[in-house]
């Protein structure tokens, strides 16, 4: 099934009835973005950006990092001056 | 059975930038937990990141140094999946358009050399660092390693050996810190190596499965981890099993590769163009401009400005070093090993200095001082034209050979010339006979029953005359002198 694949991805917990409306909402969406392909493009360049602008560097300069308290504030959990999160590795 | 083994490599080298790949926090290793972040590399909503120029430069740099054909156009693109260490949820990356593709590094092989070939080479950001141990059931995350600029070197399965696998990285550790992009440190993680390992029976084409290694943090655990591994997979095979595709831990502890099971699902990263970053595109201006920055030597002590057709890469160096300096092939490996190193000695020859001499110098007194100190050559006082101040000072007779080693010490120590030291110290070197005359003489004197035993064909004493000659004059006279004058009072003339 796709639909628990793509929920899978984003982290997402469907109940059946979710599937089957996230399920026919998507395809009507794919669907209608589909439309795009009848048009022909053969005579025009693979765009990477809208903006016909390229090669925006910066400096290799040093800026002042934030405080870590500022930094850790919205984390979901802390310990020390760590990021506590759910055990990863079994 | 025969099976033959089948790597290919992944190399990732943090780039040696002082600030990070999309934003202006350091890049420093080992500061406090969470210090070096900012709303970019946090990911916070709304930000811009914008591509940090050096970073671009070191991977073209990288790739011109082996032998890689330089994209005129490339791109970024999001990497997207789901990891604690990953605050965006999504890796900036390169996906279709690397920077650098179709390289290649030679290794040496029975006397001649093999080519490795590189698949591509890209740009992305390095993620931050998960601490398993010691959080009970919680991980615990610091993000200061987040958005450091991370070149990726990818390797065709090529290699046919761990050696090889070892020599590989070896020699591309050199080349990266020989060019100033990566300092190659692999117990710190800023260069690091997986490892696609199968084997196949002898003369199949087709390749077997292959599993990932990770965590091979030194170029031994490199040799060791991929010789376990295969010895795994060639019993899994023999045994009628199969060989499953997956990521193994290298277990440097018990000596084995284990599975690493992670809640990460499989992989499904939906690349697309990231569109918060604009195309790269390297005219031949730019490129020029990095080639020759590619070409010039990179330190102080070297003065003279040299102009040289090609990248001076350590093989290139280590090829001059043997046919146009004659040095043995030892000698070249040592001191092309480390580009200030070798420059040193260059430079040195430059100035007029016999090349052995300066070689034997550096692997000697040099590297015991520096060791003494835990201290790089570019680092100390010494500079090549003091060691060929020194060596002038012995070629002319002012001051004997072992004089010489007090000298350089003092040299390494305080920077002084050669000249300055030896007159402050008053360590010239009698040549003058008279003077010496009386030296042997005064030895001779207080000395009598030595000189008996001598007469009566105990020639081993002539290095205790020598010896106590020499303490009475400081070691400063002349040792042929001395001993022509000894074999003449002694009789043995």
């Amino acid at each position: 099934m796709k639909i628990d694949h793509i929920a899978m991805l984003a982290r997402l917990e469907l109940t059946n009835e979710e599937k089957e409306i996230f399920s026919k909402q998507l395809s009507s969406i794919i669907e209608y973005i589909d439309k795009l392909n009848e048009l022909d493009t053969t005579s025009i360049d693979p765009t990477a950006h809208v903006l016909p602008i390229k090669n925006i560097f910066r400096d290799d300069k040093l800026k002042p990092s934030l405080p870590k308290d500022k930094a850790l504030q919205n984390a979901p959990g802390r310990t020390d001056d760590f990021y506590r999160v759910p055990k990863i590795i079994e | 059975m025969q099976y033959e083994t089948v790597i290919g490599l992944e190399i990732h080298a943090q780039l040696l930038t002082d600030s990070k790949m999309f934003c202006g926090c350091s890049t420093k290793f080992g500061s406090e937990p969470n210090t070096q972040t900012c709303p970019i590399c946090i990911g916070m909503p709304g930000v811009l990141p914008v591509m940090n120029k050096k970073a671009i430069e070191y991977v073209i740099k990288t790739g011109l140094a082996v032998n890689c054909k330089i994209a005129s156009y490339s791109r970024f693109a999001r990497k997207n999946y789901f990891y604690p260490d990953l605050p965006k949820g999504y890796q900036i990356s390169q996906y279709e358009l690397p920077i650098c593709e179709h390289g290649y590094v030679e290794i040496a092989d029975n006397g001649s050399t093999k080519k490795i070939m590189l698949t591509r080479i890209h740009l992305e950001e390095d993620a931050g660092k998960n601490i398993h141990e010691g959080a009970g059931n919680y991980s615990l995350v610091d993000l200061n390693r987040a958005g450091t600029p991370l070149m990726e070197i990818v390797s065709e399965p090529d290699i046919r050996s761990p050696k090889e696998a070892v020599e590989f990285v070896k020699k591309l550790r050199t080349i990266l810190r020989y060019i100033s992009v990566c300092d190659g440190n692999m117990e710190q993680g800023s260069l690091r190596c997986d490892a696609n390992v199968s084997v196949r029976p002898y003369g199949q084409e087709e390749f077997g499965v292959k599993t990932e290694i990770k965590n091979m943090n030194s170029f031994k655990f490199i040799e060791k981890a991929l010789e376990y591994e295969i010895k795994r997979q060639i019993k899994v095979l023999k045994d009628g099993g199969k060989i499953i595709q997956e990521t193994r831990l290298w277990n440097s502890e018990r000596g084995i590769t284990e599975s690493m099971r992670s809640k990460e699902e499989a992989h499904d990263y939906r690349y697309f163009p990231e569109p918060d970053l604009v195309p790269v595109d390297v005219d031949s201006g730019w490129l020029e401009q990095i080639r020759t920055h590619l070409m010039a030597p990179t330190f102080s002590f070297v003065r003279s400005s040299v102009h040289l057709e090609e990248p001076d890469l350590p093989d290139i160096k280590r090829q001059r070093f043997i046919c146009r300096y004659g040095l043995p092939e030892y000698d070249a490996d040592l001191l092309i090993s480390e580009r200030a190193m070798a420059e040193w000695f260059e430079q040195a020859v430059k100035l007029g200095a016999d090349p052995k001499i300066v070689s034997n110098w550096m692997m000697g007194e040099l590297t015991k001082l520096l060791n003494e100190e835990n201290k790089q050559i570019e680092e100390c006082m010494l500079k090549p034209e003091h060691l060929v101040g020194l060596l002038e000072l012995i070629n002319k007779g002012i001051i004997s050979g072992k004089i010489a080693k007090t000298v350089f010490e003092e040299m390494y120590k305080t920077g002084k010339n050669a000249d300055t030291i030896v007159k402050e110290k008053g360590l010239v070197q009698i040549s003058d006979e008279a003077d010496i005359e009386k030296a042997v003489d005064e030895v001779l004197e207080k000395n009598h029953e030595e000189v008996e035993r001598f007469k009566a064909g105990d020639e081993k004493l002539m290095g205790f005359f020598v010896g106590q000659i020499m303490k009475a004059t400081k070691g400063k006279a002349n040792p042929k002198i001395v001993n022509e004058l000894l074999k003449k009072k002694l009789g043995k003339e």
